[in-house]
């Protein structure tokens, strides 16, 4: 079976290397589907779950952002910061939502609203990606 | 003639400040470790961006970005790493020369010189000459965040893109080994295209979700805020470096003074008791 190379890293380390037979990703216009020999793509990424294929084996990242670069033969995973799903933690991600909805809520002159709205959606998509990543085990 | 109260005195205080020099060049060897590992751990990043740069710089972009654009010089930005704190040897000053000396070099050349400082050693300085300071970023700590570094970044690139400045240099220390820390400073804008990855044809270009501009824009925004980041981590590795060599030597410099007073004291002591023993021998014999 054919694989395609892929490096996940943040500004403060490298999370993952390896190859894999398909890649998940969430993009910024999207999901993407990556399989080996995709055709040159640069697009942003979306809060979210990257999911790593080879064979049966599957390991999951989450992204908070950043940049995706695709080769035919390699993916470049350039995140904000990224974390490896395992190490979510479920009630921290529905904290961080519960206070980032309070201070939507209650917006007031000091709050930054972009900054409020930035902060629910990045833990709506950590909580998405526990979600899921539960489903699959 | 000394006497030996004086010197013992001397001997004491020394003894004082090697304590706590020996002391900061401990603290100085565990933190450069860690400062170490930070530079390590933000390699890959810098690296991988550096990789995906070289890709979009081998495509046949549709949307040329204006940080690769040529442009006649009138005014270049110098964004200044230098460490929080001192006792560090000559890490900053010979920065800060090489700076200089390119700053002066440009200006032969017509272009005038403005400073982004990073570090609470580089403003006490340039502002003491009187250079034009646009941007600083100080009280950063052992574990810089790149979040700290943006501000400074944006100042710099909107001045690029609306044409105040022209060129922006990184003038950093990049750290060889624990002795020794080279002074650089290297051309940021415009990016010199990296070389051409030969594995990739040049007959292509990428499919860009959303616009190209809107992409490009961010991520070589990004790979310039990933380069000064890296600058930062490697100059606290090198002032950590640079720090605990400077207190090995002045502990041992102070070991050195030690020595020769503690002669001294001997000398003192040795030379008040044949004087205390002749008097008496002389006072024994005129009675």
């Amino acid at each position: 079976m054919s694989t395609i190379k892929i490096n996940i890293v943040s500004s403060n380390e490298e999370i993952y290397s390896g190859e894999a037979t398909m890649v998940y990703a969430t993009g910024s216009l999207g999901e993407l589907g990556i399989a080996p020999g995709h055709t040159p793509l640069l697009t942003g990424l979306a809060a979210g779950p990257v999911r790593v294929q080879n064979g049966s084996e599957e390991e999951a990242f989450f992204c908070s952002g950043g940049f995706l670069e695709i080769q035919p033969d390699l993916v470049t995973v350039l995140s904000d910061t990224a974390e490896r799903a395992d190490s979510l933690d479920e009630a921290e991600a529905i904290k961080a939502k519960e206070s980032a909805e309070q201070d939507l809520a209650n917006k007031d002159a000091t709050l930054d609203y972009a900054k409020a709205a930035a902060q629910l959606a990045e833990a709506v998509a950590r909580l998405k990606t526990i979600q899921k990543l539960r489903k699959n085990q | 003639m000394a006497n030996t109260k004086e010197v013992r005195k001397q001997i004491a205080s020394i003894k004082g400040t090697q304590k706590i020099t020996s002391a900061m060049e401990m603290v100085a060897a565990s933190k450069m470790k860690k400062t170490q590992d930070n530079m390590l751990k933000g390699r890959p990043y810098s690296l991988k961006i550096k990789d995906v740069i070289a890709h979009i710089a081998s495509a046949n972009s549709e949307y040329p970005h204006p940080f690769y654009e040529e442009r006649s010089a009138k005014k270049a930005c110098f964004i200044v790493v230098s460490s929080d704190k001192g006792l560090c040897g000559g890490l900053n000053i010979n920065l800060f020369k090489q700076v200089i000396a390119k700053s002066a070099e440009l200006h032969e050349q017509g272009v005038e010189s403005c400073f982004a400082l990073i570090g609470s050693k580089a403003p006490g300085f340039f502002k003491s000459i009187g250079a034009q300071v646009i941007a600083v970023a100080e009280k950063l700590g052992d574990k810089p965040d790149p979040d700290d570094l943006i501000g400074l970044t944006k100042v710099v690139l909107d001045m690029h893109k609306n044409g105040d400045i022209d060129q922006a240099y990184l003038c950093s220390n990049s750290f060889v080994n624990t002795m020794t820390q080279q002074p650089n400073v290297e051309q940021l804008v415009p990016l010199t295209p990296a070389e051409q990855d030969d594995s990739i044809s040049t007959q292509w270009d990428y499919i860009y979700e959303p616009e190209a501009k809107e992409l490009l824009d961010g991520l070589l925004t990004r790979y310039i805020e990933s380069l000064i980041y890296q600058a930062v981590v490697e100059n606290n590795a090198c002032e950590q470096a640079a720090k605990m060599i400077a207190m090995k030597s002045a502990t041992d410099n102070a070991g050195d003074l030690i020595k020769e007073l503690e002669l001294l004291y001997n000398n003192v002591r040795q030379a008040a008791i044949t004087q205390e023993l002749s008097e008496i021998v002389g006072g024994a014999a005129a009675v």
